[in-house]
């Protein structure tokens, strides 16, 4: 990945900063720039999330792909956030621990690496916990 | 719109074809497609071909022209398109050649799918094939297709209590069907333990419930219902083409274990063909996973939400059963060379239609089905084939 691609999604990926249609209080994360609700009607604001949300459905990834970060097994998640949008999301726990209906927030964490020399691509993870 | 008809069709083997290209795999599925309608090349008025990711294969795009070259019409300058919805490409490919026949805009028409999964290192496809689904929200938190299904599985297991070993009871049931499969890269039948006891690879899914990395061209012919007689004296009529999408990301969708996409595109091709699921004789789904077969059946309206487990460990689902699912051994026996998957599914609905089928025949076939997901339901493309 490029930097620019990496860099212009930092506020999103770092922060968790999502969308909002202020037309009919629809929240996006992943962001997006056109709700598909109000159409042309809608109106796009950016949102910060709080970083709450709720295991959907998970699994444990044992074999991982190439350049993550995660030593061995991690857990990857739905999850729905407290706000209403559901994202794709790894989660810190022991993997025995995971279950759909646990309560998470969200933590910064390093994601992975763009090879030997290539950019550390870092973003938000979830731990258990309200 | 005119009637069509299918009227030759062509397989390679399926399976690691170390030595041989990706260009000797779709001379070699047009070259039996061809034989098989009994026509010359100089008659084919234009080519699509579904095909996933060359370019990250093999390193190689612009494969409409490549394979028109190739397929030695490159002097006769046929339009060749290439089409591209991840694995539901050969679907897009064969439904755009049935509308351009359908339209009365060409006549004689290919359409192919190719993929060369196996110049690459593992990783480098595994990689590849993520890029089906939302790569920034998804490929990038560390989702890989697996793992994406098997969260599909979780959500389901979790709601409908389907057991691990109806699960495994999908791959048992494809590699028996597999094993009587000429093509097929896994001809070999197993055991429900095989599965249970193969590595896990993402929680609840296992080694065995995954689709293989697969080399392999499938090519079919389709023609003015009208004029099919002219080639063929089985000719396969198209009662429905039907194609419907939905969110790129799994996450969005309205539920998990539902693939929205399945759901509309069946209701529209059983509309288009004026049928219900109860007149298809047998049907080729999308088992990517063996979780995708048991959503697949229930989305296309074969069993009740909920009850595919239960319906494929009773054996409903297997030749001889209420609706035989997967008789060519379906991705997982069979192989799953990306972009050839939807083309070698109207191939193995053709051959059970024509009762070409062998020892995996369903007895009286007269219409069937085939079902191409691409990503996680993003893109699905459904048809109906008849005998005539």
């Amino acid at each position: 990945m490029t930097v620019a691609r990496f860099w212009r999604k930092i506020p999103q990926r770092y922060n968790l900063e999502g969308t909002k249609c202020t037309t009919c209080g629809r929240h996006f994360f992943p962001p997006r720039t056109f709700c598909p609700d109000c159409r042309r009607n809608g109106k796009i604001a950016v949102h910060k999330f709080a970083g709450f949300g709720t295991i959907v459905t998970y699994t444990v990834i044992q074999t991982e792909p190439d350049h993550f970060s995660s030593p061995g097994p991690y857990v990857l998640a739905i999850i729905k956030l407290d706000e209403g949008p559901q994202m794709t999301t790894q989660i810190i726990c022991d993997p025995k621990e995971a279950k759909i209906g646990m309560r998470v927030k969200s933590v910064f964490r390093k994601i992975a690496t763009d090879g030997e020399s290539g950019i550390i691509h870092y973003g938000t993870k979830f731990v258990p916990g309200e | 719109m005119r009637d069509v008809a299918v009227i030759g069709i062509g397989c390679t083997r399926f399976g690691e074809h170390w030595n041989r290209s990706f260009r000797d795999l779709f001379v070699e599925a047009g070259a039996l497609a061809l034989e098989d309608a009994k026509l010359s090349g100089e008659k084919i008025d234009a080519m699509y071909v579904g095909n996933m990711s060359a370019g990250r294969f093999i390193e190689q795009e612009h494969i409409g022209a490549l394979i028109a070259d190739y397929a030695g019409m490159a002097t006769r300058h046929i339009p060749a398109t290439r089409v591209e919805a991840a694995c539901a490409s050969g679907g897009l490919a064969f439904r755009q050649a049935v509308i351009a026949v359908a339209s009365g805009m060409e006549d004689i028409v290919v359409a192919a799918g190719v993929e060369k999964m196996t110049d690459v290192e593992p990783g480098a496809s595994t990689d590849a094939l993520t890029g089906a689904a939302d790569r920034e929200w998804e490929g990038f938190v560390g989702a890989t297709f697996p793992g994406l299904y098997a969260m599909i599985a979780t959500d389901y297991m979790h709601k409908y209590h389907m057991t691990r070993e109806q699960l495994a009871q999908v791959a048992v049931k494809n590699h028996y069907n597999g094993a009587r499969n000429p093509i097929a890269q896994f001809p070999q039948e197993i055991t429900l333990d095989t599965v249970l006891k193969s590595t896990m690879v993402a929680e609840p899914l296992r080694l065995f419930d995954c689709s293989p990395i697969t080399d392999g061209a499938a090519a079919v012919i389709v023609a003015p219902l009208d004029r099919a007689r002219e080639f063929t004296d089985t000719p396969i009529k198209v009662l429905a083409t039907a194609q419907a999408s939905d969110t790129i990301a799994l996450h969005d969708r309205r539920d998990i274990s539902t693939l929205d996409a399945s759901v509309a595109a069946g209701q529209r091709a059983f509309k288009m063909a004026k049928l219900t699921n109860k007149d298809i004789n047998m049907v080729e789904v999308h088992d990517c996973f063996s979780i995708a077969e048991i959503c697949a059946i229930e989305d296309l309206g074969f069993c009740r939400k909920g009850t595919a487990g239960k319906f494929t460990a009773d054996g409903e689902t297997a030749i001889g059963g209420k609706i035989p699912v997967n008789t060519s051994g379906g991705l997982k026996a069979c192989g799953h060379p990306v972009g050839a998957t939807g083309i070698k599914q109207v191939c193995e609905i053709v051959q059970q239609l024509r009762g070409d089928a062998g020892r995996r025949q369903v007895e009286n076939a007269k219409i069937g089905m085939t079902h191409n997901v691409g990503g996680t339901g993003a893109t699905v493309a459904v048809h109906i084939l008849g005998r005539v």
